[in-house]
């Protein structure tokens, strides 16, 4: 068995990537559309960890923590707009929303 | 040896979960796989030595953005399927071009970036947590202050939006007034 290098890790991360891209495409329920933007966000994680590690450099954990932040308030304010969504339209059905009426 | 076998079996059971995500019609079994996944990736960080990282993917993740999403999926009727339609040839011939250009770029890359050389190199005989503080709160300072606002602002955002109308309460009102309460809610809501 080969020594694990950092393309298997780059390999590993777009595989993810594209999970997560299908995800974004396809999905009509808003929820799991959100599923899906994480996984996105946790693919680029791996590819920094990564590189940071066999560049020996600290950069990339540090890049990994702020989409790590960004992700949980992400979380944060779109949970509340598809709250509000919900509570006007009881629905969470994205070919509902074509109107930017709010 | 060791470090291969847990990176073949953790990425195959990374890949599983995200995959059952995608695909499955149940959000609950869309929930469960996605904390399954983000746990399993906490092992990558830990096979990369970002210990710290595979840490705070655990609380951050599967503790507090799971939590979060579970609470959602309380809130919307979820036992009801959402009408997904199949098959766009354009997007999936869209996306496999789209892997197709990232796996020859990952490829490449390595070539491209010969002369890069580390900006903040790792100390010998220090541990990653410790290291992790050393470059946060002397080189990343800023970005982690923006970074704390940025989510005390997400956080006052998403109460604000979701806690709408949420100023009075049922436990303190007798039946009627709670009905009178719903009545009005629906006109204004329709």
């Amino acid at each position: 068995m080969m020594e694990i290098g950092l393309n298997h890790y780059l390999v590993l991360s777009v595989i993810l990537f594209c999970i997560g891209l299908v995800g974004v495409m396809r999905r009509k329920n808003l929820l799991l559309l959100f599923f899906a933007t994480e996984i996105l966000l946790n693919s680029v994680n791996i590819a920094f960890a990564a590189i940071s590690h066999y560049y020996g450099d600290l950069t990339g954990q540090m890049f990994a923590f702020f989409v790590i932040a960004i992700a949980a308030s992400e979380v944060a304010v779109g949970l509340g707009l598809l709250i509000v969504w919900y509570k006007r339209h009881n629905s969470i059905d994205l070919d509902a929303m074509t109107s930017m009426r709010g | 040896m060791f470090e291969a076998v847990a990176f073949y079996l953790f990425a195959f059971l990374t890949i599983a979960m995200f995959y059952i995500t995608v695909t499955t019609k149940q959000a609950l079994y869309a929930l469960t796989a996605l904390a399954a996944g983000m746990i399993f990736i906490s092992a990558f960080f830990f096979i990369l030595g970002a210990d710290f990282l595979g840490v705070v993917q655990i609380i951050v993740y599967t503790g507090a953005v799971m939590a979060l999403y579970a609470f959602g999926m309380m809130f919307f009727d979820t036992t009801r399927e959402v009408k997904e339609k199949q098959g766009n040839k354009y997007i999936i011939v869209g996306l496999a071009t789209l892997a197709a250009i990232l796996v020859v770029v990952i490829f490449a890359a390595p070539m491209v970036s010969e002369n890069i050389v580390a900006l903040y190199p790792a100390m010998e005989g220090v541990g990653n947590t410790q290291m992790v503080g050393v470059v946060l709160f002397t080189k990343y300072l800023i970005p982690f202050e923006v970074a704390a606002i940025m989510l005390l602002v997400a956080m006052v955002a998403g109460i604000v939006l979701a806690g709408k109308k949420m100023d009075i309460s049922l436990t303190l009102m007798s039946s009627d007034e709670i009905k009178e309460n719903e009545e009005k809610n629906k006109k204004v809501l329709s």
